[in-house]
């Protein structure tokens, strides 16, 4: 049977009074005195605590105790990292006619583009040298995605080029000697060695990372990382490496420009 | 005699004071984050009314080229926001405290004397059980906003695994502004509920520490407890 609306009304603990209790002037005192005292002491603890993450060591310029926060936070995106979560893509006309341009890191040195191989590390073995011509050569992926920057500014960009996915399994690199194992982070970095990133090497795997050498449908150009730069959209903008010289992959995590200046490392998306 | 009526159980008090420093940390460090990029202002045609934020604002604060620490303070500091809030939004459910916070259907009635009433338009207060319907209100509203700073946080930290939140919060630069907002929305919440709390006085204010209000027991008319 359905209760009566007003039954239930009736019901509400607010048609109750609160519990109430008949107390001397000095009773009230004393309880008001240990509660403020139990809040004063409670107090310490968020003082001391900000006081333990200042005294810290340093980790690359974050507390150490954040670091491990930071590793536990990368665990937790690590556990629901999926290849099938894309980031959104968008029509051609919507693409930026002006992309910006963040950063001159790694470019700064002069670049003989005609002679420029990349080339790819592996432990053990002669370095494969890779030409623009052999990775134009495989299918091209075309990506309409927005960037986004760690600074909080987002562009939606029209970048081209080889899947990453694919340029590993045509080369037959990043899986440990004679297993199906895979290494697991990949290391990047400019000819000049002046910019550096580490990847996992789930991220880089992603169907959206690419080895992009086209923009808008032209050459990349000298500002945004000529001949090839890194585009990879499960990561903030400092990871999409500029130029990219060489590329190994590593079971150590491989050294990385910004985390090594106070970011996350693995800035996941 | 004087009476003491408990007003907040401990688990309230507990998830109010420590939600304190928590806001504040999460607040300083996404201000940290937000002078990276920081575009948002209020403009009626060409007239700009308030910048998100002058200069001299972040200058003040020493809030500038500290990206990288705001970041990591805001993704450290977020699992005990997170947290707090679950176990408040549990505790009013299990306890039925919920019954004294949510809104009722006299609720915006009452909310609307109340501010007649604190605004000095009307001589009376409505009679109120705990909370009246403004607070009610209120303190529903802040609880809506937490889970919107979750929400849109959760779309703009993870916009591509969980891209399905960040389209439903409007897509990514959407999302920003609205967690942006929302900061300024608990700024604004806490500039009006420190007016209300100092105008209502020490033993409101002090309930939320000892956890009860001391009433002037109407003399004669509750005889004593034999029991006592």
């Amino acid at each position: 049977m359905d209760e009566p609306v007003d039954q239930i009304e009736e019901k509400l603990p607010e048609k109750k009074p609160h519990r109430e209790e008949l107390t001397s002037e000095q009773q009230i005192r004393r309880r008001t005195l240990k509660a403020f005292a139990w809040f004063g002491v409670a107090g310490v603890i968020p003082y001391s605590l900000w006081k333990w993450i200042k005294v810290q060591p340093k980790e690359a310029g974050l507390p150490k105790v954040f670091r491990e926060v930071l590793k536990v936070n990368e665990g937790v995106a690590e556990s629901y990292f999926s290849n099938a979560n894309l980031a959104p893509t968008f029509p051609k006309e919507r693409a930026a006619k002006n992309v910006r341009v963040n950063g001159r890191d790694g470019l700064r040195s002069a670049i003989d583009k005609d002679a420029w191989q990349l080339k790819v590390e592996q432990p053990g073995q002669k370095p494969l040298l890779i030409s623009l011509d052999d990775l134009k050569a495989m299918p091209k992926q075309e990506i309409i995605y927005q960037f986004k920057c760690i600074e909080g500014w987002s562009q939606i960009q029209h970048w081209a080029g080889v899947n990453f996915a694919e340029f590993v399994n045509k080369y037959q690199i990043g899986k440990k000697d004679g297993s199906e194992e895979w290494y697991p982070y990949v290391g990047m970095k400019t000819p000049d060695g002046g910019y550096y990133v580490g990847i996992d090497t789930p991220s880089a795997l992603h169907p959206q990372t690419i080895l992009a050498y086209e923009m808008n449908d032209q050459p990349i150009t000298d500002p945004h990382g000529a001949p090839l730069r890194l585009i990879i959209p499960v990561k903030y903008g400092v990871k999409n490496l500029k130029r990219i010289g060489t590329i190994w992959f590593s079971d150590d995590r491989p050294r990385d420009f910004w985390a090594e200046r106070g970011y996350d490392y693995h800035v996941g998306l | 005699m004087k009476k003491i009526v408990h007003k907040h159980p401990l688990a309230i008090r507990w998830f109010h004071w420590i939600n304190f420093p928590i806001l504040f940390i999460m607040i300083w460090s996404g201000l940290l984050i937000y002078w990276a990029y920081h575009p948002y202002k209020i403009q009626v045609g060409d007239a700009v009314l308030i910048k998100f934020f002058p200069d001299s604002f972040f200058q003040f604060l020493k809030l500038r080229r500290r990206l990288a620490e705001g970041m990591s303070w805001h993704f450290v500091f977020m699992w005990l926001f997170t947290i707090n809030g679950i176990l408040y939004v549990l505790y009013t459910f299990i306890s039925g405290e919920w019954r004294f916070l949510l809104p009722n259907r006299h609720s915006f009635r009452e909310a609307w004397q109340v501010t007649l009433h604190d605004l000095g338009l009307r001589k009376t207060a409505p009679p109120q059980v705990k909370y009246n319907g403004a607070q009610r209100i209120a303190y529903t509203a802040i609880l809506l906003m937490g889970i919107g700073s979750l929400l849109t946080g959760l779309a703009i930290y993870k916009p591509t695994q969980f891209s399905w939140l960040t389209t439903l919060t409007g897509g990514y630069e959407t999302a920003r502004l609205l967690h942006f907002a929302l900061t300024i929305g608990y700024v604004l919440f806490f500039l009006i509920h420190i007016f209300q709390v100092v105008r209502t006085g020490w033993n409101n204010f002090q309930a939320m520490v000892t956890g009860f209000e001391v009433e002037k027991d109407n003399a004669g008319l509750l005889p004593p407890n034999p029991t006592n």
